[in-house]
């Protein structure tokens, strides 16, 4: 497969997004459908992807490679292998759902809106699919601005808040990784992610970029304590916003992580698994107590989503303890393994769940838990839905929650017995909140005269749903082609990973 | 250069500034006998001799080595070639944004014009200066023509109160600087900097560290950089704001040269002593220009402090003391100026008789009264605080590259967690202009065709040079080496 596929991935659906923003709101209608044909476009174009990669090597695919600034050795360089791949598909496919559900919701700049996200798309599969540190960070900054708008000119009530807060957080972690970046590119002579990661640093050296990583990736997966923009700006934002954001952005922590702390810094990864693993389970344990007392539903679900990117950085620094014990590097990528199922099934679990409550916020302009209660009596296609993704939130057999958890449990057991014991706590935990909040607001008697008078999903709502839900059970009975997928390059990260960087 | 015969060959490297005179000339008097009868003369005459000039520059004052004229006063070389037809440039567009801004008050007078040319001139003279006396006749020619046209407007007492501000102030430093020169000429013997440079020996004796004490201290006025800052909130916020936007933009070239020239140029055998001194400086300018900006309610008196925090940066470039940091220093600058345009066209756009628009609340929602004026500004702010895809993105990024080249850890650190900061008064633009609803009748934006394609035109470069940053790059490296 040769032409440049990943450009048009990238460059589609911001060009489209600058038609969109050029109809204007007085053809709002025709910009609509060209937002719905141009996401619809790049998924389909990012199928050929899957359809031809070729999962025996862990080697960049469909590289792309033009002299950007030749004088600092930057280039415009794409290419993806097994753990940016299914990012990619991810994110071509959740902007879909976002458009349709915003189809006649939005009233207000509507044709902005969906320019917005067309355009975050373009920069989103950007981030995943660049090997160029300069190109990578280029897109991953930019990403924050459509971000930015996108809640403060959507959002609730304390938007201005959430935004800039947002912002700044993700603002102040990214300033340390470009200074770690440009540090790196001074000893390296380029900007080449790969020869980053082949560049020897001493201990001291790795030290401080894995801090400076640590400060960008941190924020934005959010790992405690740093997670404290993450439930405003969920609460804030619109519905598409919120699915952006838990479906897609905090991925790019959890990648960032697997694509330059512990390739880049393994030998501080390994000094420093510690510090993360304890952030991460303080994160499934604690946030899961704090997300069993929320009254807010999507407070709930912003710290659910906290909770489950815990497990993504848990697994991600298991490696190093399943090594010590094992001896062996065999069953050493079970950790990522696990924690990249998780993002795929968060991505498409929490973006579900977001959307259900936009249903719900569409209709009642509520969302807080205590107005709802026995909405299965009025809606039950939607209440069918709603439990399918949070028992899939739970992490129950059969549904995509369940593959990622359950790897990252096993290898968390691998390493030590007490991660494992902690991180299952979690399963209960986040069954508990999870079924009470679904106890609370689907099932019981219908809870008042608002509630009495809802309406069951429309055609457009249904479609979006049953996307999800099919996703969401094909990942669950059948994650083999994505676990392939990902075989050879998570065996390379492995690899990258125990191997030490110190010149001698 | 001891040929005393005045060949074409060796005075067309300095074109641009015989020209202006003629033209200054020509204008001054064309005003004089036509300008009251026929308003819009002068200012279309201006911006024809401003085209001629560039033309003309282009055409004759071309150089591409390094040569010294009219017996060691003037150096003739591609950075002060493009610095001259950024000058040009950058006053054309002043000039464009102003003129409605001037007309609504009433004070369309040649006199702004005129001395926008003499000030230019100055700019020229200091960009191609290599000797002490040239240095200090292009900065006082220079800054008394910006005083004047800062209390041009003689009804504002506010603008006058600025200008006596600024002329005491700036005689002081003026005072400083010729102290300084005297000092360094006395222990060198010339006024060259280019035998300055051959003459002046690490260590430095302390004469000469008393000298440079002095020089860097004006340099610091001059660009703004803290503590001697404090004329610059009072005098961009009392200004007119066309006389703002004159101020805040082609001078910072011509003190970006001053710097070069002077210190790492003439200067350049004490690097290691002026560069800790500048270190300094610019960790104050970062955070006080920052940290005070966020408390403004004036949006002139923000990008005031805005301005200062940016000279932070350009002072970091110079405190790497390498090529590779005055390549990054002259790109910031660039860069900056540019922002600079435009976001002062924007209160130049967004001002109406009798309606300053130079408080925060005025651009609350900005985006339901004029979109273009708001996203211009959008792009701006976003392209000042150093977000991608934005070129102020990049500006930044050259300063972090030369200060890692020059092991300068702590300075990355600083300036990295000062651009958050600043990051966040400029976002409160944003906030103000898309999130906030307009209050009150405020009266329509300026609406006139030429103007706003001019601002499109500003707002495009941020977006463009931001995407393929790689030609400008290039440029400002090769003006260096």
């Amino acid at each position: 497969m040769q032409g440049p596929l990943l450009s048009v991935l990238v460059w589609l659906p911001i060009g489209a997004g600058v038609v969109v923003l050029l109809l204007g709101e007085r053809n709002i209608v025709a910009a609509r459908w060209v937002a719905l044909l141009a996401t619809i476009a790049t998924l389909l174009l990012s199928l050929p992807l899957v359809a031809h990669f070729d999962t025996s090597t862990s080697a960049l695919q469909f590289v792309e490679n033009v002299p950007w600034i030749p004088r600092f050795n930057a280039n415009y360089a794409l290419g993806l292998d097994g753990i940016s791949l299914p990012l990619v598909v991810l994110t071509a496919f959740i902007t879909i759902p976002v458009v349709i559900a915003a189809w006649t919701v939005i009233e207000v700049r509507a044709a902005q809106y969906f320019a917005a996200f067309l355009i975050m798309e373009g920069l989103m599969i950007g981030v995943f699919s660049a090997t160029d540190a300069l190109l990578f960070y280029f897109f991953w900054e930019a990403m924050l601005i459509p971000m930015f708008l996108i809640i403060g000119i959507w959002g609730g009530p304390r938007r201005v808040y959430a935004t800039i807060k947002f912002f700044l957080y993700t603002f102040l972690g990214s300033v340390f990784m470009l200074a770690a970046l440009i540090y790196m590119y001074v000893k390296a002579g380029d900007y080449s992610i790969a020869s980053f990661q082949a560049l020897p640093l001493t201990l001291l050296e790795q030290r401080w970029i894995f801090v400076a990583f640590l400060m960008a990736f941190a924020v934005k997966v959010p790992m405690w304590p740093v997670h404290t923009w993450l439930p405003d700006a969920h609460v804030e934002a619109p519905t598409g916003g919120s699915v952006i954001l838990a479906a897609i952005m905090l991925k790019m922590g959890g990648y960032g992580f697997l694509r330059f702390s512990l390739p880049i810094a393994p030998d501080a990864c390994r000094e420093l698994e510690m510090l993360v693993i304890t952030l991460s389970l303080i994160a499934v344990v604690y946030i899961g107590f704090v997300a069993l007392v929320q009254q807010d539903m999507k407070k709930l679900i912003a710290y659910s989503s906290i909770a489950h990117m815990g497990f993504v950085t848990l697994g991600a620094f298991l490696v190093y303890d399943i090594v010590r014990n094992t001896g062996s590097v065999q069953g050493a990528g079970m950790g990522l393994d696990g924690a990249m199922v998780q993002m795929v099934s968060h991505g498409l679990v929490s973006g579900a769940l977001f959307l259900c409550v936009g249903v719900l916020y569409d209709r009642m302009h509520s969302r807080q838990i205590a107005d709802y209660g026995g909405v299965i009596n009025t809606m039950p296609i939607f209440a069918a839905f709603m439990v399918l993704f949070c028992l899939a939130n739970t992490g129950l057999p059969g549904t995509s929650g369940f593959v990622g958890e359950f790897l990252v449990i096993i290898a968390a057991f691998k390493a030590s017995f007490w991660y494992s014991l902690l991180a299952a706590v979690t399963l209960v935990l986040g069954a508990a909140y999870t079924l009470w909040l679904v106890k609370r607001v689907v099932f019981g008697p219908i809870g008042n005269d608002r509630v009495a008078a809802l309406q069951d999903l429309n055609g457009r709502e249904f479609i979006v749903l049953a996307a999800l839900a099919i996703a969401v059970l094909l990942l669950g009975v059948w994650p083999a082609p994505l676990l392939k997928i990902m075989q050879p390059s998570i065996h390379h990260l492995v690899d990258q990973a125990i191997a030490t960087k110190i010149p001698l | 250069m001891t040929d005393t015969i005045m060949t074409w060959s060796s005075v067309a490297p300095a074109i641009a500034e015989m020209y202006l005179v003629a033209a200054i000339c020509v204008i001054l008097l064309v005003d004089v006998f036509a300008g009251d009868k026929r308003h819009g003369l002068t200012p279309t005459l201006t911006l024809l001799a401003l085209a001629v000039g560039a033309a003309l520059t282009v055409r004759y004052g071309h150089v591409t080595h390094h040569s010294i004229l009219f017996d060691g006063m003037y150096v003739a070389d591609e950075l002060g070639y493009v610095l001259k037809l950024a000058g040009f440039l950058i006053v054309a567009v002043v000039l464009l944004y102003s003129r409605s801004y001037l007309e609504n008050r009433d004070i369309l007078r040649g006199e702004y014009y005129v001395l926008a040319l003499t000030a230019l001139l100055g700019i020229f003279v200091l960009v191609s200066a290599n000797s002490l006396l040239t240095v200090y006749i292009g900065v006082e020619l220079l800054a008394l023509s910006v005083y004047a046209m800062v209390a041009f407007d003689r009804e504002s007492g506010i603008a006058a109160e600025s200008a006596i501000k600024y002329f005491v102030l700036g005689a002081i430093a003026s005072g400083a600087l010729l102290y300084g020169m005297s000092l360094i000429y006395g222990l060198t013997g010339t006024l060259e900097l280019e035998q300055i440079a051959v003459r002046l020996h690490s260590p430095s004796s302390l004469g000469v560290l008393l000298g440079l004490v002095f020089v860097v201290v004006a340099v610091a006025f001059k660009l703004g950089a803290v503590p001697f800052h404090m004329w610059l909130p009072d005098v961009y916020e009392g200004a007119p704001t066309s006389v703002t936007l004159f101020i805040g933009t082609a001078p910072k070239i011509a003190y970006f040269a001053l710097a070069l020239r002077l210190l790492a140029h003439g200067l350049g055998g004490t690097v290691a002593e002026w560069s800790q001194m500048l270190a300094v400086l610019a960790v104050l300018t970062l955070v006080v220009g920052n940290v005070v900006a966020l408390v403004q309610t004036n949006l002139k008196r923000m990008l005031a402090y805005s301005t200062i925090s940016n000279v932070g940066f350009i002072v970091l470039g110079f405190v790497a003391g390498t090529p590779s940091g005055y390549t990054a220093a002259l790109y910031y600058t660039l860069i900056y100026v540019l922002a600079a345009l435009g976001s002062f066209g924007v209160i130049l756009l967004a001002s109406r008789k009798g309606f300053e628009a130079d408080k925060l609340d005025d651009y609350k929602g900005l985006y339901q009264r004029d979109p273009l004026l708001a996203l211009a500004m959008m792009m701006l702010m976003f392209s000042t605080a150093g977000v991608p895809p934005f070129v102020g993105f990049w500006a930044k990024l050259r300063i972090f590259q030369a200060l890692w080249e020059t092991q300068h850890t702590w300075l990355v650190l600083i300036a990295a967690a000062m651009s958050v900061v600043g990051a966040f008064y400029y976002l409160r633009i944003i906030k103000l202009m898309y999130f906030d609803a307009p209050t009150g009748e405020l009266p329509a934006t300026v609406r006139s065709m030429g103007v706003r394609v001019v601002l499109a035109a500003n707002a495009a470069a941020v977006l463009v040079l931001g995407l393929l940053p790689s030609a400008l790059l290039d440029l400002c490296s090769r003006l260096i080496h």
